[in-house]
């Protein structure tokens, strides 16, 4: 299994422009990814052609906004390996996926002096929902720990899950740290004592498989826009049985079946999570990312991901002055770093002038700066369009900022 | 064009690399904070102001980028053996060099060596680095509790 990079790179149009005169090296694709020509046609098609709302009209372009709507529904579905497109509920991204699970089943089943048990890893967007949920109840909000190389500590886990433990919300790949965590094991440790589990794969769906039900994941949510689709949607997909028991998360059109002033009788899964209009166009652009990312597939996608890791690790390790932050073993796509000398941002203002794109910052990872009492760090994040000559060029600005700050 | 050294001049790599006044006062009867968020940037200030309504002394601590670090260092330059009452109008030629229009040429003979930041204007994400030890004195002056932020 191998893929035609050159090809893979004529399929994103923005990649082929200068930035000061220098060709753009995009190495910042964990914040979010470039879009393919066909993700982008999608789009435009769905607008110039078939734009209307959906579940609505008897017309024939709301009857073919609702069909590719309702598509794109089925593509992720498949994707993910889940159950029925009854588990697959629109978002607006992993954020507001997380908050409708911390509202709707958190607010139902978390109780006082219940626990909440996240990762040292997690995303603000992963933690402050919980932080949220168990102050208004009155529950605890525990930590796993991570080690040195950015790993979670597994045995912490074992003795951090009780019979408290109402859910467990792990990433399934750090955005800070590129670490792959085991969530499988995390996810069946959890229900051996009956605590249910989110599995934060917006970093991860772009770069491993995902299979809802092999994971046995409660809840599995993502964003599009880091996988080739657009921003401003995303998906939670949740076990049936856990959705049917679950609140609506917001009301209004869409989600209902028979409203009068006296009473409000709920619609059917997925829709009695979708209130209002939904992103129609999102939703279609989401869609035809993942075929996208299904025509080269995922056995390509992870050998050509590992070696170019391995390529820019390597560099690493021989640049002097720069220690990585985030050495797991299991771990994809992501270079985190500090440079001896020369502060993150400086280095992401540098790096600009030369073409290079990266992050600098806490990576909305505060709790991960503080573990390794780093203020900020640069990362350099990659995907299946970037090169090793970009890999170069990124080095090459390292040390050119280096001499500026020598 | 412009060039990389216009924002990273040497007065300014320099002042990143040993910052002028660092370390707490031991005598100050002035003192804020200041912190950037989304960079991270800290900086706490210190500031003695004499029966005169002399700035004494001032200092700073903090973390942050070259810009900011040496933007705190070369105020504290600046501001240091001045009257407090001149601090308001130094505040306001400091922003207005960091935020003018590209064209117009930084007044060296008001600025003296703060000049040197004028190439942030260049670099629109950078210039709340530079601005926000300015801040901070000021909440310092104004004996503000509140936390000074430029994002």
């Amino acid at each position: 299994m191998s893929m035609d990079l050159n090809a893979v790179r004529a399929d994103f149009p923005i990649l082929s422009q200068e930035i000061y005169g220098k060709p753009l090296v995009y190495l910042d694709n964990a914040a979010t990814t470039q879009k393919p020509q066909s993700v982008i046609d999608a789009i435009t098609h769905y607008y110039e052609r078939d734009n209307a709302n959906v579940h609505r009209g008897v017309h024939a372009l709301s009857e073919r906004a609702t069909a590719a709507y309702e598509g794109a529904r089925k593509i992720i579905a498949d994707f993910f390996n889940a159950r029925s497109v009854r588990e697959v509920i629109f978002t607006r991204g992993t954020t507001e996926a997380i908050n409708l699970v911390a509202h709707s089943w958190g607010g139902y089943n978390v109780r006082a002096g219940d626990e909440v048990l996240i990762t040292h890893m997690e995303h603000h967007s992963n933690i402050v929902p919980w932080q949220m949920l168990c102050e208004h109840v009155g529950a605890t909000l525990k930590v796993v720990p991570i080690n040195e190389k950015g790993e979670l500590i597994m045995e912490a886990l074992d003795e951090l899950l009780s019979e408290r433990t109402k859910l467990v919300g792990v990433v399934h790949m750090s955005n800070a740290l590129g670490t792959i965590n085991p969530v499988a094991e995390i996810i069946e440790r959890a229900h051996a004592v009956g605590a249910k589990v989110l599995v934060d794969g917006a970093q991860a769906a772009a770069h491993l498989p995902v299979d809802v039900q092999f994971l046995d994941a409660d809840f599995y949510v993502t964003s599009a826009h880091k996988m080739y689709g657009p921003t401003g949607v995303g998906v939670l997909v949740a076990k049936e049985s856990l959705l049917q028991t679950m609140p609506p998360y917001q009301s209004g059109g869409d989600m209902i079946r028979m409203v009068t002033f006296e009473k409000t009788e709920y619609n059917d899964l997925p829709y009695k999570f979708e209130a209002g209009t939904p992103n129609i166009s999102g939703a279609i652009g989401f869609g035809r990312a993942i075929e996208y990312i299904q025509e080269i597939g995922f056995d390509a996608i992870q050998k050509r991901e590992k070696e170019l890791l391995a390529y820019a690790t390597a560099k690493a390790d021989a640049f002097e002055g720069l220690r990585q932050i985030g050495t797991a073993k299991e771990k994809a796509c992501v270079l985190s770093f500090v440079l001896d000398g020369v502060h993150p941002h400086d280095l992401g203002t540098i790096l600009d002038r030369e073409g290079v794109a990266i992050r600098a910052g806490h990576h909305c990872a505060m709790p991960v700066m503080d573990f390794f009492k780093v203020p900020a760090t640069a990362r350099a994040s990659f995907s299946i369009y970037n090169t090793e000559a970009e890999v170069d060029a990124l080095f090459a600005a390292l040390k050119k900022a280096q001499e500026i700050f020598g | 064009m412009f060039d990389l050294r216009d924002l990273y001049q040497q007065v300014i790599v320099d002042h990143n690399k040993s910052p002028r006044n660092f370390g707490k006062l031991e005598k100050f009867n002035h003192e804020a904070d200041g912190y950037n968020p989304l960079c991270g940037d800290r900086l706490h200030v210190y500031l003695n102001v004499n029966d005169e309504g002399l700035i004494e002394d001032v200092s700073f601590e903090g973390e942050g980028c070259a810009i900011s670090v040496a933007s705190a260092s070369l105020m504290t330059e600046a501001v240091k053996g001045t009257p407090l009452s001149e601090f308001s109008a130094k505040f306001d030629i400091f922003q207005h060099m960091v935020t003018a229009d590209l064209s117009e040429v930084p007044d060296e003979e008001v600025l003296g060596k703060l000049a040197v930041l004028s190439g942030v204007r260049e670099f629109p994400s950078r210039i709340k680095c530079a601005v926000l030890c300015w801040h901070t004195l000021k909440s310092a002056v104004t004996d503000s509790d509140e936390v000074a932020k430029t994002e």
